[in-house]
């Protein structure tokens, strides 16, 4: 329960169902934050919806674990030029590793979490995750690398149900957190320093110069780690101009060029590390690079996406999951 | 039935306090500033429990300063003293928070402990510059109930920082130890009823006369101006209630209790392997088992009577919590911070301790309501509980499914 709306719902219907909840709330981030969980506030409101729903809470502290699986590798990712997932990082190390084997230690059945996600059964049994019932608000994105022990441990009661039910659902029962925002950015990031502080109090950050395709230099950048393939906005240049996307990134010697937007369009991506959850489809994929991005369609060959219709450039570090109608099938990392 | 082994958190509230609290609350309490007969009365009623407050912390009555518990005495000893006398805060790394904060916020020095938990003095001599205005010193740590080594103190403020005053918090040792004659040698002292019967948010300082102490609270000029603010009369009486109560049952609690918490120290090493128990000698730790009989008793002379305070080695003690707390034990591991997460010790860092071991850490603490069930109780779980978890951690992953369930049923409930 992290203090949000969904858990919170997600709590309220595990209870309505007639299980024996016990709330959790996970204590992740010592730091500063203001955007995310963690904070007194967000334990407050997970320990109040607790309260009222009359079940126990507890605060694990998993700050360790945090630290080491998920902001280490965030920072390191930047420092090599790739582009992280912290969310899914958390949930693979955190909340479906760490959080089931205390789940397990102190006797408990199954975890629940409030994602939009759902878990659905083939005939043999074998165990998918698929896209929620509102799919603006889909987070099997996040949930995709999820293996057949973890799903079997798994409960997501608001999957089945929309964002705008989740809402009324809350404010029936009067909870406290009906009204209360969306998390939107990465937990651990303060909004007033950015990613650029968070970086840049654990990194070098480098300047680079930006030119375009014929060398002419437009501007420049004080942090090139900060800087993303396919972006156009905060460079300093002129916002609106369609030859400004940024189409290459040269960390060594701190060039990035820009180009025109159908530069930032690729006609196959590079994968590392793909898994399939189950056996491997040869056939048409859906396939997603962003947490809450469009899907596109292409194929796999080999370690490589084939795009039916070019598809904007994937940074390095994304993860690409790979969907058959809304069933997710597989995972893999942009390279 | 539930088992309360945290006493060191919160003690229950004695039977003779509630009555008197009650009744004076049923019957009505004037506001003791006032003129006429009910504050008079009320009145009265503070200067009684002011001297039974001096007689059970070895001071003079126009020396108890009543506060609203161990932080505001605390805050008020360390922040009013900078204040009345410039200078400069010392004291130990193992001090409550609410020593910690002021003399760190207010630029003050921090003093090591040796790994037994008590003060390094050769580093206490060396903080010990004639700039020092404040010098506080616990007389029992509230994580491991180890001792400090008062006296010792004492004698080193006066030899090189003879200006500065000497502050002991005795929050945790009223209970167990003489403060009365054991902080006679400092000029203030810090006591909060809860933790020997009375009730939350009521305390006192002993402000020793030529201790000039600036106030924190101004106002109606309440507590001679040294604590501005309308005394809660209820919770004071009750609280020398109690602290009359524990002044006379100490020395045979004292038995009876640190009796119990040997039974259950020794029990716990003798049954679990890995565990460390801090401020007990090290060669009682880990690897060897203390055995009564053998004629190697565990030295817990610088403990109080109360506290069994250990390390479990591959485990983290806010799940080891959960599983006492589903057989009805009732205990805690460190500090909690404000979010109810538990923080790694900054105590059992102090003391040199790892911080995988700290994470591990188990407080149980006995007070006046301990029976022998409670220590029978733990004994009975705390075994299964601690190889569970470390079964688990071993585990790392979901292949020992049936190992977990196969023990579920005994501990997990």
């Amino acid at each position: 329960m992290s203090g949000g709306v969904d858990s919170s719902v997600a709590a309220a219907m595990l209870v309505a169902d007639g299980h024996d909840v016990t709330g959790v709330t996970l204590k992740l981030w010592g730091g500063e934050s203001d955007s995310g969980c963690c904070s007194v506030s967000d334990v407050e409101d997970a320990r109040r919806v607790a309260q009222q729903l009359g079940i126990d809470h507890h605060v694990f502290n998993f700050g360790d674990d945090f630290d080491k699986h998920v902001i280490a590798p965030y920072v390191e990712a930047y420092d090599e030029g790739r582009t992280p997932n912290p969310c899914i990082e958390c949930n693979r190390h955190i909340k479906f590793d760490k959080l089931l084997r205390r789940a397990d230690a102190l006797g408990f059945d199954l975890i629940a979490t409030g994602h939009h996600a759902r878990i659905v059964t083939d005939a043999d049994g074998f165990l998918r995750v698929s896209r929620g019932a509102d799919s603006a608000k889909d987070q099997s994105y996040v949930l995709h690398m999820l293996d057949q022990r973890q799903l079997r441990r798994l409960m997501l009661p608001v999957g089945d149900i929309t964002k705008e039910r989740v809402r009324e659902l809350a404010h029936e029962l009067g909870l406290r957190t009906a009204t209360k925002p969306d998390s939107q950015d990465v937990c651990f990031i303060h909004s007033d320093g950015g990613r650029r502080k968070f970086l840049g109090d654990r990194i070098p950050l480098s300047p680079a110069v930006i030119v375009n395709r014929a060398g002419q230099q437009l501007g420049s950048t004080d942090a090139v780690q900060l800087v993303t393939i396919g972006q156009r906005k905060g460079l300093g240049l002129a916002g609106n101009d369609d030859r400004n996307y940024v189409v290459d990134i040269d960390r060594r010697n701190g060039v990035v060029t820009v180009g025109p937007e159908s530069e930032t369009f690729d006609p196959h991506t590079e994968l590392v590390d793909v898994a399939w959850s189950g056996t491997s489809v040869d056939g048409l994929l859906h396939i997603q690079c962003s947490a809450h991005g469009s899907r596109a369609t292409g194929r796999l060959e080999g370690s490589r996406v084939v795009w039916d219709e070019p598809h904007r450039r994937v940074a390095s570090g994304q993860s690409v999951v790979f969907y058959v109608g809304d069933e997710v099938v597989g995972g893999a990392t942009a390279a | 039935m539930v088992h309360y082994l945290d006493h060191a958190a919160t003690t229950p509230v004695r039977r003779a306090v509630v009555e008197v609290m009650t009744r004076l609350m049923c019957d009505g309490v004037g506001n003791p500033s006032g003129a006429h007969r009910l504050a008079r009365d009320a009145n009265r009623i503070l200067d009684e429990a002011r001297d039974q407050m001096a007689s059970a912390l070895g001071a003079a009555p126009g020396e108890i300063v009543f506060t609203a518990g161990g932080t505001e005495s605390d805050n008020l000893a360390v922040f009013g003293t900078l204040e009345a006398r410039g200078g400069r805060a010392v004291c130990t790394a193992v001090e409550h928070h609410a020593i910690l904060e002021p003399v760190e916020s207010s630029g003050g020095q921090v003093v090591p402990v040796l790994p037994t938990g008590q003060i390094d003095l050769d580093a206490l001599a060396e903080a010990l510059t004639p700039d020092v205005s404040i010098v506080s010193v616990m007389l029992a740590n509230n994580e491991t109930g180890i001792v400090q080594p008062l006296a010792q103190v004492a004698e080193l403020v006066r030899s090189q920082a003879p200006n500065a005053l000497l502050h002991t918090d005795a929050v945790q040792a009223f209970s167990w130890l003489d403060v009365a004659s054991i902080g006679r040698v400092a000029d203030l002292v810090s006591v909060s009823a809860h933790k020997f019967g009375g009730p939350q948010g009521v305390g006192a300082l002993v402000m020793r006369a030529g201790a000039n102490v600036a106030p924190r609270l101004r106002g109606g000029g309440q507590e001679r101006g040294r604590r501005s603010g309308t005394q809660n009369v209820a919770g004071i009486a009750g609280m020398a209630v109690a602290a009359t109560e524990t002044v006379r049952d100490r020395p045979a609690e004292i038995l009876r209790i640190s009796a119990l918490r040997d039974r259950l120290a020794d029990g716990i090493r003798e049954s679990i392997p890995g565990v460390v128990e801090s401020g007990v000698p090290s060669e009682w730790s880990t690897d060897e088992v203390a055995r009564p009989g053998r004629g190697n008793q565990p030295d817990r002379r610088n403990k109080t009577a109360n506290v069994c305070h250990v390390c479990f080695e591959g485990l983290e003690s806010e799940a080891l919590l959960f599983l006492l707390e589903r057989n009805d034990v009732l205990a805690s591991a460190a500090a909690s911070c404000s979010s109810g997460a538990q923080e790694p010790s900054h105590v059992l860092a102090a003391m040199g301790y790892d911080r995988q071991l700290a994470f591990g850490s188990l407080r149980l603490s006995l007070g006046h309501t301990s029976t022998a069930a409670d220590v029978d109780a733990v004994l009975n779980v705390l075994p299964e509980a601690v190889e569970r978890l470390r079964t688990a951690e071993l585990g790392a992953g979901m292949s020992d499914i049936s190992a977990a369930v196969a023990v579920r049923g005994s501990v997990g409930g």
